[in-house]
Formats: structure tokens, sequence, C-alpha cells
């Protein structure tokens, strides 16, 4: 059987094709403020990268913020049960998950069987979103990419404590002033948005494995700020972790069918 | 399909015509030749009762909620009183009582009346400046008697002392009757205190009974409406008719027990909620009903006002059994009433939020909760203290809890999708499915 998980984020949407729970092939795009046609290409990007045609697809599963407007889906599953399953589907042994999305930052506590125990999401405040990372970047004039590696060059703890966005920025531009090496900044920006996410984690109960799903997964820089949180040696980060939610929107589907 | 009988209240015009002749009478309080009144919502309104049937109350709290339901009008409330200077994070019924002051504007119609004198009391730190400032901004002239209640928790939490802590806040009532006659130049009617001083007994002890009913499945009240039936206890305790309204309400609610009658007829699960909701946003309670969930109540409005006796060893609240007869002098009367209103069960988280939560899961278990939703209400510090530590005192308690962040009368701080969100992320982590529209 052939199932389509469609994540529909805030910034990218992730489309994933999993046959008989293997996944065969994906998708990205960026979402921008036409999200069906994003919903249209990361699907033609997910299917071409398959090798297969649209119609040997036989269900479709939709996330993500924007998932109402995944009009093919057989099923919309929220965000927070999608990453539940996927998960639990790379790490068996996951019993807290996290995910950093673009707008918001989830810390979720699962079951062994991938079941929603108990959530935490941040409020309406960007501060434990990935918005927060790049609207720091901006301040520091640095490329998102660069922003995570130079983390990993600094031996200093610089806190910060402002717990908006905004706010924040003006401290970052302090730092600057203050002749604050870049990487330096950078730890204390990770190390900020790590206690956000944290405090979200603490909320719901430390328990171990954890594992981090999303895009930000991929930024070394915070999985590192997030272990000294934590105060943990390992954050299980799965093949392709944007791409979890999808994932695991599929995986829902396909248990129900 | 509905899978039980549902009917809507016979009470509702009844209720609807004697809150509408509330507002009414404080507007035309000086034509009737009465005396107008301001103070909380849990002042000790029967007190005042002696001066006359004609004194006519107004009561911040649920006035500053029927601002925030208007939200055009709350929002030109809230801004006036921002421009004035108040900071946005006071209580926001509040900011709307004063907006509403410095606007001009009754929200019931035409310009707001002033009030000849202030009588209230003092539990949350707002209480302490909510009138202070009310006074001043009506002209500066309007005389204000507070009666401090912060004497610590009732029995069976903190029994120390208890008999002297009730005699501390009888005798500031005591003293407020010679000052009330000074202010008024009215004669005190102590027969006229002690209906009114059992009116308010009869009243919050009726109360309760009504919440116990919800006990039933399927539950016979839902919270929307029980906001809407609460209110009377806090607009005025003191009120022969609203006591009146209450016996009658007992008597239908017991009926729809009997009969089987459902508040949500499509009930598959029972939640209880916490603190004020956001009022201009009650339709949540209706997203609620499309997962087949019916909000059965909470300690806030079962215990804002209603009088229980919490009992520790079976982990169970009961209405307070009312005293055995009408006062029969005014020292009896004050003490009847600070001991009365000390047990109250919202005033005892401030003083420990673990009282809070013993309360709050006594409600779980024996009102047959699935689950609880708490709103982290931004808009009142008073009720929300330490609403993070019953979480976790509830969770600790093999409760489900959810919580959302919002304001009880500032709609700016509320987010209605991210909260429906939630509350879809939560629900079916129970197991529910929801009902396609
Ligand atoms: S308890 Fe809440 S509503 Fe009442 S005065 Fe205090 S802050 Fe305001």
């Amino acid at each position: 059987m052939i199932i389509v998980g469609i994540d529909c984020g805030a910034k990218n949407t992730k489309t994933v094709v999993l046959r008989d729970n293997k996944i065969i092939g994906k998708g990205m795009i960026l979402t921008g403020f036409d999200q069906t046609s994003a919903i249209r290409e990361s699907l033609h990007a997910a299917l071409k990268d398959a090798g297969i045609d649209v119609k040997d697809v036989d269900k479709i599963s939709g996330t993500g913020a924007g998932m109402e407007e995944i009009r093919d889906a057989d099923v919309r599953v929220n965000e927070v049960k999608a990453m539940a399953k996927a998960a639990n589907f790379f790490v068996p042994s996951a019993r807290t998950v996290t995910d950093v999305g673009a707008e918001m930052g989830r810390a979720v506590k699962i079951d062994e069987n991938g079941k929603v125990i108990d959530f935490a999401i941040n409020e309406k405040c960007a501060a434990g979103a990935g918005a927060f990372i790049e609207a720091m970047a901006r301040a520091l004039e640095a490329k998102l990419e660069e922003m995570g590696p130079m983390v990993l060059k600094s031996d200093k703890s610089i806190p910060m404590n402002a717990q908006c966005a905004i706010f924040a920025e003006s401290e970052v531009v302090g730092l600057i002033h203050a002749k604050t090496a870049k990487a330096d900044i950078s730890k204390a920006i990770h190390d900020a948005m790590a206690s956000r996410i944290v405090s979200m984690i603490r909320r719901i109960g430390v328990n171990k494995d954890i594992v981090m799903i999303g895009g930000v997964g991929l930024n070394p820089g915070f999985v590192d700020s997030l272990k000294r949180e934590l105060e943990i040696d390992k954050v299980y980060i799965p093949p392709d972790p944007a791409f979890g939610a999808a994932v695991g929107a599929a995986l829902v589907l396909a248990e129900e069918t | 399909m509905a899978q039980y009988p549902t009917e809507p209240l016979k009470c509702w015009p009844k209720a609807k015509e004697l809150r509408n002749k509330f507002y009414e009478n404080y507007k035309q309080a000086h034509e009737k030749g009465g005396i107008r009144c301001m103070g909380s919502a849990w002042a000790l309104d029967a007190v005042t009762m002696g001066l006359g049937r004609d004194v006519y109350w107004i009561t911040g709290e649920p006035y500053g909620a029927s601002c925030a339901f208007d939200s055009p009008l709350s929002a030109d409330f809230l801004t006036a009183a921002e421009k004035f200077g108040f900071s946005r994070d006071l209580c926001s019924y509040m900011r709307n009582y004063w907006g509403s002051i410095i606007v001009g504007k009754y929200a019931f119609g035409g310009p707001l009346p002033k009030a000849d004198f202030a009588y209230t009391q003092h539990i949350c730190c707002s209480h302490g400046k909510w009138y202070q400032n009310a006074c001043e901004l009506e002209g500066g002239d309007v005389p204000l008697y507070v009666i401090d209640v912060g004497v610590g928790a009732c029995p069976p939490f903190e029994p120390e002392m208890y008999k002297h802590r009730v005699k501390y806040v009888a005798d500031q009532m005591l003293d407020s009757i010679e000052w009330m006659e000074k202010i008024t130049g009215r004669t005190y009617n102590d027969e006229l205190f002690f209906e009114a001083c059992w009116n308010d007994i009869r009243l919050t002890h009726t109360w309760a009974k009504i919440c116990m009913l919800n006990r039933a499945v399927p539950a016979p009240l839902d919270e929307k409406s029980i906001y809407s039936l609460y209110v009377f206890a806090t607009l005025q305790k003191s009120s022969a008719a609203f006591a009146e309204l209450y016996e009658e309400l007992l008597e239908e609610v017991e009926d729809r027990v009997k009969r089987g009658i459902a508040a949500v007829g499509n009930e598959q699960a029972r939640v209880m909620t916490d603190t004020q909701p956001p009022w201009g946003f009650l339709k949540i309670y209706r997203y609620l009903e499309t997962w087949g969930v019916v909000s059965i109540g909470s300690l806030y409005t079962f215990g804002l006002e209603g009088m229980w006796l919490y009992d520790e060893d079976r982990n169970d609240l009961g209405p307070r059994p009312m005293p055995p007869e009408k006062p029969t002098s005014r020292e009896e009367a004050c003490r009847m009433l600070a001991d009365w209103h000390l047990s109250k069960p919202e005033y005892q988280h401030f003083y420990s939020p673990e009282y809070k939560t013993e309360m709050m899961d006594a409600i779980a278990k024996n009102w047959r909760c699935d689950a609880i939703i708490m709103h982290y209400n931004r808009g009142c510090e008073g009720l929300s203290v330490g609403i993070a530590e019953n979480r976790l005192g509830l969770l600790e308690r093999g409760n489900k809890v959810m919580t959302y962040e919002g304001n009880m009368g500032d709609e700016t701080e509320f987010d209605l999708p991210s909260t429906e969100t939630r509350f879809d992320i939560f629900l079916e982590s129970l197991g529910l499915k929801k009902r396609e529209a």
C-alpha cells in the first residue's frame, strides 16, 4: 500500500511517500503565501523522487498548520499526534518528543505505542519556535545555516533574559555593541531558545529517550544547547527530521487503514 | 444523533428579567429615593441592607465581565484605562470598570451612574486598589469602606484560632454600621439586616445544592449555562428575589435529573475547568460539545459564592449546612456572616495552592470528570495565583489536565484558533472523536 503524508507547515511543506511503511520518496517546498500550490509542488517532488505516479497513491494523510488546505487528504492528523507516531516509529524507546517548528515549539510525552499522554505547546510568543532563531540571525547579520555551527566554536556562557523575540533582539544588539564575538552571541541565542523548549519538556516531565523532530534537529548548535539544558548525553534525531510529522501522519493513516 | 433528551431551562426568562432589573435599579436608584452602592462581588452586601430596602448595588466583577462580553465596548474601556495610565497587566475586570468610569458610559445604556458610597472587601491584591481608584475617578467624594478578610484559611485547612479570625472580620462589619449611618444620615434597621443576612446564607447554600445535582450523568447543566446562573450570587447575595430564583432553579434541576434531561445531548465525556473563562469567547464551550464534551463546572463556578465544606477523609465537598436559625442580634448576624463567608472555597487558595488542588481533585472525582481544562487566566491574578502548582498537584493525583492561556476580560490576550487546536489534540488523546460539522 502506498500512503502519502503531507505536512503543510508555516515555513515549509514536506511530503513523504511510504510503501508498506518504508519511505520511498520525499519532497520539500517553501510554503509561502500560496499553500495550495506548495502542497501540490511538494507532492509532485515526492512522487518524482519515489518514481511513481499520483494514480499509484492509495491514500493521503495531512498534518501541519495548513492541513485544512490539503484538499485530497483522506484524513487530517494533528501535529502532536503525528510527531508522537513518528518518534515511536524511528525510536521505539522514545517517551518524550520535542519539535521546534517555525512558529511553534512542542513537547509531547508518549507511551510505548506512540500514544500521546501529555503535551505542552508554546503560547503566542515566538520564544520557543524556529522563527526566534531566524529573527536573531537577521539581527546578527548571519546566514541561518551558519548559526548552529557557530555555537560549537564558543566556550562562553552569556545569559539572555528576554522571553520575547523583540526584546531578545535588543539584547543581541547590545551584545554586538559590546563587541561580543558572533559565536558567543549565537550560543547565547541557542541556549535561550533551548531553555524555553526545556521548560516545556519539564512541564510534561523529562522521560528518556528523548527524540527531536523537525528541521531544527539539523542545527548542531541547538541540539548541543538542548542536551546541556536537559543535562543529558543524547537526544535522538531521526534521519531527515524535517519530514518527521509527515511520516507520522502517514503512519497514523496506515494504522487506521 | 443526540443520546439524551435536552430542554431549555424554564427559569431563563425570569433570570434575564431579574438581571436586567438589577442593572436598571442601579441606574434609577436616585429617582426612587434610594442609595447606590458599589463594591466587589465578594463584598458582604447584606450589611448595607440595614440602611433600607432601597440600597441598590453594582458589583465590579460581573459588571467587568458584562463589559468584556461586548468586545467593542470593552475595547473602548480598556483603551481608556490604559491611556489614563493603568497598566495592562492589572485585573481586566478592574480595568473595564475603571474604563467605564473614565469613558462615562454604563454598559447597560446611558451614562454611568455615580455611586453614593463603596463597600467592599479585600482578599486579592487588586481589591485593595480597585475601589480606592474608582472612588477617586468618580469625583473623589465617594466614601469607601473596606473589610479585610485576609485572615487565613478556614477549617479543616487551618483550624487554629479560627474563632478569633471570625471575630476580627465580624468586628469590622459592626464598625461599618456606624460608619454607614454617619455617611448616609440614615438610621440602621437591624431587622432588615437579619433578613438580608439570612437571604445571603440561603442563596449561597442553595447554589451549592444546585451544583451537587451536576454529579448526575448526563449533567443537567453545562458550564456555559452555569455562568448565566451563578451570576446572581455575584450580583447581590442578600437579595430575596435572587434567593427565590435559586430555590426555583433547584426544583427545576432536580426535575431534570429525575427525567434524565441533559445539558449536552451527546454527552460522551465530562470535564471541569478552572478560573473565569475568556468572556468574549464562550463559544469554546460549544466547540467542546462538538467532541461530545460537557463542562460540568469548576471550583470557580461552584465555590466563588456557593458555600461548601471540604471533607478531608472522604476527599469530597458537600454544601455547608445552614445555621439552625436566623440571627437575632447585630453581633450574632455579623459573626454568622463572617464565619459563613470565610469558608468560601475560592478564598482558600490565597493561603496555599494545595487547598485548591484538594478541592479541585474532589470535584474531578465526585463529579465524574474525565479531564480538567485549566485557563491560565492572565486577567485575574487573584484566582490564578498558584495555578501551575494546581496543575501539577492534579496530575499527581491521576487527573488528565490541559491548559490554555487567555484573559477573562481582555480579548487581545486570547487566541481562539490555537486554543481550539489544543482542545483537538487533548480531546483526541482522551480517545474522543469529533462530530463532523
Ligand atoms: S480575584 Fe481576580 S477578578 Fe477579583 S479583583 Fe482579584 S484579579 Fe480581579
